[in-house]
């Protein structure tokens, strides 16, 4: 235990010497995931609620597949899969990108979140109070400004608790990013054990690691939660 | 378009170990949910201790993690425990290595779903029961256990489909399932895309169907619960 400490807390917190490597990277891999996830996930979730079958049909089926496969299949599908297509081997820029298993890695983890995210966000903007929409009509406003002032950030607060879940989720989903050589924590853990096979300590701390990590997570979220649903409490 | 390279076997055999592993998997965790909510709910600190520190380390590390912790640990321990007892070494199959570990930290996951489940039927239902006469046990079976079954089961749903996508991960122990027979598949056919999107193809079957399973379950035990009319 002592000796794994010494040899590799380095690359345990933040790099090996080349790159940025264990808790650094899993941060910085579930950071650029929720990021993308977000952004995908907003339009989408209102665009789920659309009345047109043409505009929320696709939707659902975004978040059919991607909530319905395992984030490995998906992960496989875009790393090892994309790569032997012949037109992306042929093309300068698709090469260049799927050729980095850290591109691949949070390509599969922001589309993955995205759709849970939008799950998660269509339903809390599904759950608008009738009143409210009346309201805002009320008052002349238009679609946009509804949408801006009234419904998404009402909807966002509602989202919170369950996108809190879906936060804790995405940083254990990290973890498959070994499987396409990207060094985040569990890399590391499994390298220290290949080296010295004391696994028990070599995945002893990792998993103190993601422990750390979840808990500062959960009470940041129970803090967001104090802060943005306090009309909630009693 | 289902021309797959006369893999087609290979990729059945996996499908069915898939299918396997999740329910074993289930079983497991089911049983270990419901002692780990029974000793929650326990008069007895010490119950409550072990199985708030259970819920609390397994639901915050990875999944993936806990499982080459215990999969490369357990093996250790058990040569340890056999060369101990000069018995004959026992090798841990990755089949089993996945179940028991993937029981292992599913079982924290429906300790969590059963005792809220628990805690949702009246109190006067037990004691009623009890009040007949009835052993704690036989009160279990015939009270307690069929009102639960409908308050868990939407999380319980919920906890299926995860573990059915959970099972992907073990094909990293060694394990052939569906995703390794279809990555060997299409290393040995050079045709690694079309593979990839089989496996997960195979997934989205497995979840649609068993979603269907567990709806048709739903309304099952809910016979006998009017709802309001809106």
């Amino acid at each position: 235990m002592i000796g794994i400490i010494h040899d590799y807390w380095r690359a345990y917190l933040y790099t090996d010497g080349y790159t940025m490597t264990g808790v650094a990277m899993t941060l910085w891999l579930l950071t650029a995931a929720l990021v993308i996830g977000f952004c995908i996930a907003l339009p989408l979730a209102i665009a789920r609620n659309s009345r047109n079958p043409i505009v929320w049909v696709p939707v659902w089926i975004f978040v059919f597949v991607f909530t319905g496969t395992p984030l490995y299949a998906q992960l496989l599908i875009i790393y090892t899969g994309v790569y032997s297509l012949s037109i992306v081997q042929h093309t300068h820029f698709l090469n260049e990108f799927f050729r980095q298993g850290i591109d691949c890695t949070i390509l599969a983890f922001g589309l993955n979140t995205g759709a849970y995210t939008t799950a998660i966000f269509a339903g809390a903007i599904r759950d608008t109070a009738f009143g409210e929409v009346e309201a805002a009509r009320s008052l002349g406003m238009s679609n946009v400004t509804l949408y801006r002032r009234v419904i998404i950030p009402a909807a966002l607060r509602r989202a919170l608790p369950a996108y809190s879940n879906e936060v804790i989720l995405m940083l254990h989903s990290t973890t498959l990013a070994f499987t396409a050589t990207v060094p985040d924590i569990l890399k590391i853990a499994n390298d220290a054990n290949a080296a010295t096979y004391e696994s028990f300590s070599a995945f002893g701390l990792a998993a103190i690691l993601y422990l750390c990590i979840s808990f500062t997570l959960i009470f940041l979220f129970r803090r967001a939660e104090r802060h943005f649903l306090a009309f909630l409490r009693p | 378009m289902f021309n797959l390279h006369g893999y087609g076997p290979i990729i059945l055999a996996g499908t069915l170990t898939t299918i396997e592993l999740s329910i074993l998997t289930l079983v497991l965790s089911f049983i270990l949910g419901l002692i780990g909510a029974s000793a929650k709910l326990s008069r007895s600190g010490i119950a409550r201790a072990v199985a708030t520190v259970y819920t609390t380390i397994i639901r915050g590390v990875p999944d993936l993690v806990l499982m080459l912790l215990l999969f490369y640990s357990l093996q250790i321990w058990l040569n340890d425990f056999t060369d101990f007892l000069n018995l004959r070494q026992f090798n841990l199959s990755p089949f089993t290595a996945g179940v028991i570990t993937l029981g292992f930290i599913y079982g924290a996951y429906f300790t969590e779903t059963f005792r809220g489940a628990f805690l949702a039927v009246p109190r006067g239902q037990m004691e009623a029961a009890r009040s007949f006469g009835m052993r704690p046990l036989l009160a279990f079976r015939r009270i307690l256990f069929p009102q639960m079954m409908r308050y868990a089961l939407p999380a319980l749903a919920n906890n299926w489909q995860v573990i059915l996508k959970a099972t992907a991960i073990v094909s990293l122990i060694g394990l052939s399932d569906i995703i390794k027979a279809t990555q060997d598949a299409g290393k040995g056919t050079f045709e690694t895309f079309y593979f990839s999107v089989v496996a997960a193809a195979v997934y989205l079957v497995l979840t649609t169907v068993s979603n269907g399973v567990l709806l048709m379950l739903t309304r099952r035990y809910a016979i006998g619960v009017r709802k309001a009319a809106l």
